[in-house]
This record gives C-alpha cells, sequence and structure tokens, in this order.
C-alpha cells in the first residue's frame, strides 16, 4: 500500500493535501484497491461550499457507491474534470492524476481528526 | 459488438405472418374512438413455433431456481410451490376487476383480509397494509409514517434516523427519499449494533431529534442482534420509532414477533419469505405491520369487517382508508397477484409449518456454515440465522476474489452467492441456502465450495477465467458499466 508522508488522512479514506491556503483532496490507495475498478465519479461544482466533514460527491465501482467527504472545509476551486472520461485514473494514481477537487480553505484548516502517514497505516493494518 | 446468443423477436418478424387464428368475434363489435387508432403497430409477427422456441431457448440461457441450487444470501430465493401459480390463475380471481364494487368482491376482500391478519400473527403486529408494491416501497411507506407521526404530535424536529452500517443500501436511501437524514452507527466486533455508538447518538439534546431506527433482524451479516431488546429501549427511550426491515423474516418465524420486540413497523417481502415470485422489478408486495400507534398512519385502502357476521352468515367486507393515511402509494389495492399467492403458502403451511419453515432455513445456513469453517475465513464465528457472510479470500491465494469464486460456482451449476455485501466484511460471500434444499444439495454444494478453495491454490487461472460452461462467459464489467447501451441495435437504427 502507497502512502505518501506528506498528506494527511481522514478515517473515511480521504487524503488532503495542503498547500497554502488551497487543499487537494483524493481518496487513498487504500480505498481505491479495495473499491476495485472506478467507473464513475460524481464531483460537485466549483463554487459549492462545504464544511469540514460534508458529503461532496460519490465515487462508484463495479463493487459499491460511496460518497467521499470533506476532510477540511472550504469552497470548491476546482474539479479535477479528467475523471469523468477516466475515473480508471483514481485507481492508477490516487495521489496524482487521480485527485478529486481542489478548495480554497477559511482560514487555519482543523487537521485534529486526521492521521498521518503511520498512524493511517496502523489504521488500515487493523481492519 | 457481442454477438446475440438468441436474436431479438422482431430481428425473426416477417410482415404478415400470423401465429395464431382469433376466432370470429361472438359480441356486437364497438368501435374504437378514432383519436385512439393506429395505422401501424411494431409488433413482431412470428409464428406459433417460432414464439415457443424463441421463449423456450432465452429461460434456457437462465440460471434458475428450477434448474439449479440459489444461495443468493438476503435474497431468499427459496423455491416458489407451483400449486401458488394454480391459485392465482382461478378465473374468480384472475377475472376480477380492480373497479369492481366491494360487494361483488367478497372472497378476495376476504382473502385480503386474512392475509393481513395472518401477516399480522406472524410479526406480532396491530395491523397490515398489503398496498406497497416492492420491498423498498414498503421501507418508504414505514418512514413516512415514522415521520408523520411525529409531525401529528408537533413534534416535527425530529428528521434522524439511526442505521447501523451493515444495514440493506435501501435503507439510507429511504431515508433521504422521505427528506429525513441518516445517522450511520458502526458495528461491534461482534456484529451487533455497536450499543455504545448508539447511546452516545441517543444521548442529552441529540435524543430531541431522533426520529427513528431502522435495523434488520437479524442482520445483513445473518445474525440476530444480541443486544436487540437494549437497542429498542435505547431509541424509545430517546422518543424514537423502531423501523423493521423485514428480508430476513425467513429466520424468525413461530420463533420471535417483532412487535413484541418493541419494533413499532416492519415490511415484510412476500417475495422472500412467502413465496411469491421474484425478479424482473417485480410485482411484488413489500406489506407493512404496525404497531397499535401508527396504525391510523397505515397506507390505504384496508381490508375490514364492515359489518359483522353470524352463525350462518359471513361477515360483510370493504375497504377503508385509515384516518391520518401517508397516502395510497400504488394503484387500486396493491399487487393482488401476490396476496393470492403469500395466502395459498400461509394457508398450505398453517402456523406449525411456518414455525419449521424457519427452523429450518436457520438450521441449513448453520449446516453449512459448520462445514465451510475450516476451508474458508468466517469473519462472524458465532451460530447464524438463516444466511452467513464467509471471506472469499485466501492469504495463500494472493490473486483470488470472491468475484472469481462467484463466476466457479456457475461453471458447478450453482447460483452465485451475493458478493461484496455486506460492504463490512472485505470479499464478502453472503450465503443463504433457504429451507427448501436437501441435505444432499447442501453436502454436494460444500463439496464444490471446498473443490474450489483447492483450485484457488493450485490452478487460480480457472477461477479468473470463469465461468467456462455457461453460455455466456465472464463479462467486462468495467465496459458494462462505463459504456452503457440500454438500447439494442435494430432499435437504435429506427430511432436515426
Amino acid at each position: 500500500m502507497n502512502t505518501p508522508q506528506d498528506l494527511h488522512y481522514a478515517k473515511s479514506d480521504e487524503w488532503v493535501r495542503i498547500d497554502g491556503d488551497v487543499a487537494t483532496i483524493g481518496i487513498s490507495d487504500y480505498a481505491q484497491d479495495a473499491l476495485n475498478d472506478i467507473v464513475y465519479v460524481e464531483l460537485p461544482s466549483v463554487g459549492d461550499a462545504f464544511k469540514k466533514g460534508d458529503s461532496f460527491g460519490s465515487v462508484e465501482s463495479v463493487k459499491a457507491a460511496s460518497d467521499v467527504y470533506l476532510p477540511v472545509g472550504g469552497t470548491v476551486t476546482e474539479v479535477n474534470s479528467e475523471l469523468e472520461d477516466s475515473p480508471e485514473l483514481i485507481n492508477s494514481d490516487p495521489y496524482g492524476k487521480g485527485w478529486l477537487v481542489k478548495v480554497k480553505l477559511s482560514g487555519a484548516p482543523d487537521l485534529s481528526d486526521l492521521m498521518d502517514a503511520s498512524a493511517y497505516i496502523e489504521y488500515c493494518d487493523n481492519r | 459488438m457481442v454477438e446475440a446468443l438468441e436474436p431479438l423477436i422482431y430481428e425473426i418478424s416477417s410482415a404478415g405472418r400470423v401465429g395464431v387464428n382469433l376466432p370470429a368475434c361472438d359480441v356486437p363489435e364497438s368501435p374504437l374512438p378514432t383519436d385512439l387508432l393506429r395505422d401501424k403497430l411494431d409488433f413482431p409477427e412470428v409464428s406459433e413455433m417460432q414464439a415457443v422456441r424463441h421463449f423456450v431457448r432465452l429461460s434456457q440461457l437462465n440460471h434458475s431456481i428450477d434448474t439449479g441450487f440459489y444461495p443468493l444470501g438476503s435474497c431468499t430465493m427459496k423455491y416458489n410451490p407451483k400449486i401458488n401459480e394454480d391459485v392465482a390463475r382461478l378465473a374468480g380471481f384472475a377475472n376480477l376487476h380492480p373497479h369492481t364494487n366491494p360487494e361483488g368482491a367478497q372472497g378476495a376482500l376476504a382473502m385480503m383480509y386474512q392475509l393481513q391478519e395472518w401477516l399480522a400473527e406472524v410479526s406480532g403486529f396491530a395491523g397490515t397494509s398489503l398496498v406497497p408494491a416492492a420491498g423498498a416501497q414498503g421501507e418508504l411507506a414505514g418512514i413516512l409514517m415514522i415521520r408523520k407521526y411525529h409531525q401529528d404530535r408537533n413534534d416535527a424536529q425530529r428528521t434522524k434516523i439511526l442505521v447501523p452500517n451493515s444495514a440493506h443500501g435501501t435503507n439510507p436511501a429511504t431515508v433521504t427519499m422521505a427528506g429525513l437524514e441518516v445517522i450511520e452507527l458502526p458495528s461491534d466486533a461482534e456484529g451487533n449494533v455497536d450499543l455504545t455508538a448508539l447511546k452516545e447518538a441517543c444521548s442529552g439534546e441529540k435524543a430531541k431529534l431522533i426520529a427513528g431506527m431502522m435495523i434488520t433482524v437479524p442482520s445483513t451479516l445473518g445474525l440476530f442482534e444480541a443486544h436487540i431488546l437494549d437497542v429498542v429501549k435505547t431509541v424509545h427511550d430517546a422518543g424514537g420509532l423502531m423501523y423493521m426491515d423485514g428480508a430476513n423474516m425467513n429466520a424468525l418465524m413461530g420463533i420471535v414477533k417483532p412487535g413484541q420486540l418493541g419494533f413499532d413497523v416492519m415490511h415484510y417481502n412476500l417475495h422472500k419469505t412467502f413465496s411469491t415470485p421474484h425478479g424482473g422489478g417485480g410485482p411484488g408486495c413489500g406489506a407493512v405491520g404496525v404497531a397499535e400507534r401508527l396504525l391510523d398512519f397505515l397506507p390505504g385502502p384496508i381490508v375490514k369487517i364492515t359489518e359483522a357476521g353470524t352463525d350462518d352468515e359471513a361477515p360483510l367486507y370493504g375497504l377503508v382508508t385509515p384516518s391520518k393515511t401517508i397516502g395510497q402509494l400504488k394503484a387500486f389495492y396493491g399487487n393482488f397477484g401476490m396476496h393470492i399467492r403469500a395466502y395459498a403458502y400461509i394457508r398450505a403451511y398453517g402456523g406449525e409449518g411456518l414455525h419449521e419453515v424457519s427452523r429450518h432455513a436457520v438450521l441449513n445456513a448453520n449446516y453449512v456454515r459448520a462445514k465451510l469453517m475450516d476451508t474458508f475465513t468466517i469473519p462472524y464465528p458465532r451460530y447464524c440465522g438463516h444466511e452467513f457472510v464467509l471471506e472469499g479470500h485466501w492469504e495463500d491465494a494472493p490473486s483470488v476474489h470472491a468475484l472469481d469464486i462467484s463466476k466457479r460456482l456457475m461453471d458447478y451449476g450453482i447460483h452465485p452467492p451475493t458478493n461484496y455485501f455486506p460492504l463490512i466484511v472485505p470479499e464478502a460471500l453472503l450465503i443463504e441456502p433457504t429451507e427448501t434444499e436437501t441435505k444432499q444439495t447442501l453436502d454436494e454444494f460444500i463439496e464444490v465450495m471446498k473443490k474450489i478453495a483447492q483450485e484457488a491454490k493450485t490452478s487460480p487461472e480457472l477461477l479468473h477465467d470463469a465461468p467456462h460452461v455457461t453460455p455466456v462467459s465472464r463479462v467486462d464489467e468495467i465496459k458494462a458499466a462505463k459504456e452503457l447501451v440500454l438500447c439494442c441495435a435494430p432499435l437504435l437504427k429506427t430511432v436515426e
């Protein structure tokens, strides 16, 4: 399982990369592997505002459809439109080309309930 | 483009060909309104023999309970006695027009009344509506009743419904459809609802927002909720109502009544527990049973005795709409043909018989589970209800997944179990043998499962490429999901 060190992870298996006041969000390698082949992604519109923990879309595989939740609150500035035609990018490159949305943070993000890479690895091992 | 195994009936059609010669009309002809007449009807024109062969060939491409074992968990694919079909086709039932006034339909109403009473008796409820057309509509009826109950008491801020994470996907969907909100609850290590999390969700001020809880008993893991009385009490103490998803009622008949456990409302799947046909999206019946306090909210119409009978005369039955009903939900009285089949089934078994049905369903599931325990990982190793979950994966056969096992079972003439559900079990295979299978069939299934486990380790490619002997081999599920084509080619041409 690939788990980059520079990301924060949620219990619901999303990752977030903080860069200034912009956060990039996707789902983890563990999550894409558990879901299996992803065939459809539903994403929000640019400008939509969400609170931390809100469902902002869903990821559908041949096995199941799962809601995805925002690990930090903010306003959507960009969505990965490439996923519309190529949702399999989430499977092949979950931390790169398979990102889901970028949000503009409203103030300093609350990261207190998120995990670092080693805590997330341990969390996944115990499931 | 995949080559079709059987052409469409339109593709074998030839203009002017006739399959049936209609007899001369023996009633006066009545002209139809001209604005309803069409010049061209797009009907296939085939001979009788072509029609027979076409449909028989299609049926042979299918797996059915009439041709093989069907251990599809959570679906209760029991054998539906053929006599149910004879009874549903009795002219007095089959030819009855839905607009017939109640005085002219007393037999049908008496049958529906009796079925309502029997379902209430089996589950310990005060009343039943037969109207909902399927399990999902029964769920919706139940949650709409809970919502209206709170509104009626000026307690409309109760908008949260608790749903365990092992629930059928229809449960949260129902809550959303009803305009309420889901609070998902985790399961504990034993597969029960996590009581601590439940109590936390119902604590303090939060209690005032709880509209109710939806729970399946036994759960979708096939396990009886060990703390069910605690769960019911916690939600009731918070002011919420308890909804039971009755999909797994086949484990409970004559053993425990949901009404006596404290549930307020439940839907039945007549097509699961009471042997009416599944499939094709209906017609089904998701009858709902309710406790006393929800009686006035039932979807109508309900059959009631409107004039008591005497020793010599039958009572008079009529159709009644409850005073605070959530509405009608379905045209006329629901799917009447299903009521007849379920009636025939219950009538044939009787109370003792239904008890035996559940006892055998539970025994069969536990027998198969015990025999497969050494070959497969069973995530919750305790006695199960009428179904059980195992993990379709081994550490020493890492390339083999639950889906491969399912596909390989088809080579042995067995319908795959439910796979990848419940979601909380990795590589889940949910197996439900039902009461209608013999020990001989169960033993054959156990042997096949063990053989597949062996194959997974020695020749995994056999599983990866399975099925090998079915009319259609392994389908490309990703392509099917991504490039969905819902029209067949010839019809597409006419659209162009």
